[in-house]
């Protein structure tokens, strides 16, 4: 067993993450949306998130743009998952996607379903804001500020 | 001796650091365009200073502020050899590149550049060679320029003489372009900007660690370049600059040693070069700037800049053999720079793999923004070389892009 190598960039890159990076859920604009840009200047990672809320729900929600496949990946989970929940709901669900995310990697982690894919970012600090970038944006999309969100 | 091939066994033995090991494999280091590895003769240097001659510069009459003194201004002397400078007055200790372009924005720029009036700079300049200039031609309501590259990102020289004009006060440009590692012909630029009397500065950041520089030769009336991209400390760089400019300029930063004489009522500037060093210098920096330097001296430039190139050779041959995988930056006249992009991945995850296999290269956007934007990608992948590189070296690199793309693709 190496001390490090490919089990760890395995870990990372799950299966089901380079699926979702191949073929994005969600990967389209929704019309009459509340929306939010985020962006990441640090690698040039952009994502759109559009949001169809309603009475408090997210009835559908989508995305689209450029990026690194964790943050590709996570956005397309995360659509999927936040469909038919609360706007308090997801805001939960990203608190608890954060603490999964930072964690340090000897401790437990809570089990998040699909989510739970993207718990190997931890063992790399560098990837969180990859991972965590469409949350931000779904936030400011769920107050619908249509200002660009930065992770810097 | 400088037909005698570099021993880069024992240029790596000099090079503490490259004995590291990184997630369990040897570290493989090509980040070198975002800073450079320190030599065991610099880092002992440092260690003399403080052990041995540690007191401010140009002010005690004691032993050891003579002794700091000496060797602040023998590292001087160093700089001008190195840049084949005609005077040691025209060269002055700033923090870095960075600061030497801010410098000559705030005192020549201020005092030349007026309404309308036009600076000049390319279309791969560093962030640094571009937001100095925008803030000075926001305030005096001036405008930039932007003379445009070829795709394969070479400077069109004919676009580039078609935008000097009356209105042109300076011309900003890259030496070598730290992104795609095109090697800009300055000396042509030069020629064909005093020919107007436009005068020009060469950002010399990412050319000094790998060709020899002779400014008087060049005939640039500004010259910059970073401590710790030629094998120095961090916090220290040079701005050379011609005597009769620099003197002709107000300064930059008022306090000690740039002055000969305070009173409330007025103050005498002190002579090319304190005037523009304000403060207590980075002595220790500017020190250990100038081992740096005597070490390339050793090594010799052209062993050096031979050695870099059948690198590179070695290394665009070995990518190009990658499926999917792009170079960006192929002008003829390159320097040190492997940058690409590959079909389908993103190199940020380029960069994490890598990593993982012990290899450092740089992922984003190079502090060029402009330029990424002019080659439609978000992001590319830079693997960029310095003296220590090996042949085996690249070797890894290829095979750690093979297993990039066996888990992606």
């Amino acid at each position: 067993m190496n001390t490090g190598g490919d089990a760890d960039v395995q870990d990372l890159y799950q299966e089901v993450i380079l699926d979702h990076n191949r073929r994005p859920r969600n990967y389209h604009p929704i019309e009459h949306a509340q929306k939010a840009e985020g962006y990441n200047p640090l690698c040039g990672d952009r994502v759109t998130v559009y949001l169809r809320v309603e009475n408090g729900r997210i009835a559908d929600a989508s995305f689209q743009g450029s990026g690194c496949a964790i943050s590709k990946a996570s956005a397309s989970l995360m659509t999927d998952v936040v469909k038919g929940k609360t706007l308090e709901e997801a805001e939960e669900l990203f608190q608890r996607f954060h603490q999964m995310i930072t964690r340090p990697p000897d401790e437990p982690v809570e089990d998040l379903g699909k989510l739970s894919v993207l718990a190997g970012v931890r063992q790399f600090p560098i990837r969180v804001k990859c991972a965590s970038l469409p949350w931000h944006t779904l936030r400011s999309a769920a107050e619908a500020k249509h200002d660009v969100v930065s992770t810097e | 001796m400088s037909h005698v091939p570099l021993d880069v066994v024992a240029v790596r033995a000099d090079f503490p650091i490259l004995r590291e090991q990184v997630h369990g494999k040897p570290l493989v280091y090509l980040d070198n365009a975002a800073t450079t590895q320190k030599p065991q003769a610099v880092i002992d240097r440092l260690t003399r200073y403080y052990s041995e001659e540690n007191a401010n510069v140009h002010r005690g009459v004691h032993l050891l502020s003579e002794r700091a003194t000496d060797a602040y201004e023998h590292s001087r002397q160093t700089v001008r050899r190195f840049l084949h400078a005609r005077d040691v007055q025209e060269i002055v200790f700033v923090r870095g590149t960075t600061e030497a372009i801010n410098l000559v924005a705030h005192s020549y720029g201020r005092t030349h550049v007026g309404a309308g009036d036009e600076v000049l700079v390319t279309a791969m300049e560093h962030h640094s060679n571009i937001v100095p200039w925008q803030l000075l031609c926001e305030e005096k309501r001036a405008r930039l320029r932007v003379a445009p590259i070829t795709d394969a990102g070479e400077l069109r020289l004919d676009e580039y003489e078609a935008l000097l004009s009356d209105r042109t006060k300076i011309v900003a440009v890259v030496h070598v372009s730290n992104a795609l590692g095109t090697v800009n012909p300055v000396a042509e630029m030069i020629r064909m900007a005093h020919r107007r009397s436009i005068p020009v500065l060469v950002d010399g950041a990412q050319a000094v660690a790998h060709m020899a520089v002779d400014v008087q030769a060049l005939d640039c009336d500004f010259y910059t370049l970073s401590g710790h991209k030629v094998f120095g400390p961090t916090g220290i760089g040079v701005l050379y600059g011609k005597a009769a400019l620099l003197d002709a300029m107000p300064p930059y930063q008022g306090g000690g040693d740039m002055i000969s004489s305070v009173t409330f009522e007025r103050t005498r500037y002190n002579v090319l070069p304190y005037k523009f060093e304000a403060g207590t210098p980075n002595i220790a920096g500017a020190i250990g700037l100038g081992t740096a330097l005597e070490y390339v001296e050793a090594l010799g430039l052209d062993r050096i800049a031979a050695h870099e190139h059948a690198l590179l050779e070695y290394g665009t041959e070995a990518l190009s053999q990658i499926e999917g995988l792009r170079m960006t930056g192929t002008a003829r006249d390159k320097a040190g720079i492997l940058a690409f992009v590959f079909e389908a991945v993103h190199p940020h995850d380029i960069g994490t793999i890598l990593d993982r296999e012990g290899l450092a290269i740089r992922t984003g956007h190079h502090c060029c923004q402009p330029l990424m934007d002019r080659l439609g990608v978000p992001a590319t992948a830079r693997a960029s070389l310095a003296v220590y590189n090996t042949h085996e070296e690249i070797d890894a690199l290829a095979l750690a892009l093979n297993r990039v793309r066996e888990v992606f693709v």
